[in-house]
């Protein structure tokens, strides 16, 4: 068990819980192979900024996500205000994230950083999904090729992709 | 979302994870991530906590923005409280330490779309 000020370590505790439930043990992508690199060419006051949310958002008038390692993509209009966001997901406390969605699909202040000049501005669309695909496989034969196919659709220059699991 | 992160820069477009799950996206292994210590269901922030949510997300795009290193999960120093009990309680799963919730906590899976309301429901079938 780590110190309170070290990251809880959810890898440790999900191993003990479903030992202790006697489930199969899980398996975390583990990727220890340097990562891919594309070099940042813009200061965020001028990037295009596009937001891929995992916590689960759909928009009303969208057929929810089902809970069993649903891969589909929901395209959000990112000014669509977050109060029209719902959100469904299987693994944690949906209470909070419906009250406010931007907690795990933060367009309303990322609205707000384009109106400071934070960030210079958004794709048109933001993408979401339901992060709780216990395949690896089907995450990376469905759900990234569509991904990758749906941001190559926005035909849109794109700065920095800001991701945001949950 | 590590493994997202890898693919969308392998086609040539720059990423930045948020994370609140330092153990899990350090062995995913993304390009650039950004720790903020928060619970499950909390990556962006407070409910309702504007000023907050927006001082995470600077941060958080100052911070990863930064990076260097392929492979770095910078610590944003951003938390959730100075008070650190919740992560004795905090599992993965719905009892993130915050709430209240013992023993198994996930929710049944089943391939029937979960709506967040009856309302939502019936736009959608409309």
């Amino acid at each position: 068990m780590s110190s309170s000020s070290e990251p809880v370590d959810y890898i440790d505790r999900t191993r003990e819980q479903y030992s202790a439930l006697g489930y199969e043990p899980y398996q975390w992508a583990e990727r220890p192979e340097t990562p891919p690199w594309t070099p940042l060419t813009k200061p965020l006051a001028e990037s295009k900024i596009l937001l891929v949310g995992s916590g689960g958002a759909y928009k009303k008038g969208q057929v929810a996500y089902h809970w069993k390692d649903d891969t589909g993509l929901r395209l959000i209009p990112s000014h669509q205000p977050a109060t029209d966001v719902r959100v469904t997901h299987f693994a944690y406390d949906l209470e909070p994230a419906r009250s406010d969605p931007n907690i795990v699909f933060p367009l309303d202040r990322l609205n707000e950083l384009v109106e400071e000049g934070f960030i210079k501005s958004l794709t048109p669309q933001s993408i979401a999904f339901m992060g709780g695909i216990y395949s690896i496989r089907r995450t990376e034969e469905e759900l990234i090729p569509a991904l990758i196919n749906e941001i190559e659709a926005m035909e849109t220059e794109i700065d920095l992709a800001l991701l945001v699991p949950v | 979302m590590g493994l997202v992160a890898r693919a969308l820069e392998a086609t040539g477009i720059s990423t930045l994870v948020l994370t609140a799950a330092h153990s899990i996206t350090k062995a995913a292994n993304p390009p650039r991530a950004a720790y903020v210590d928060m619970p499950l269901g909390y990556t962006a922030g407070k409910p309702h906590d504007e000023e907050f949510q927006k001082l995470l997300l600077r941060t958080a795009l100052d911070a990863g923005t930064a990076i260097e290193s392929p492979g770095t999960v910078i610590d944003t120093a951003i938390k959730w409280s100075n008070d650190p009990s919740w992560k004795e309680r905090a599992s993965s799963g719905l009892n993130n330490g915050v709430v209240s919730s013992e023993g198994d906590t996930r929710s049944d899976r089943t391939d029937i779309p979960q709506y967040q309301s009856e309302e939502d429901r019936e736009a959608a079938e409309a």
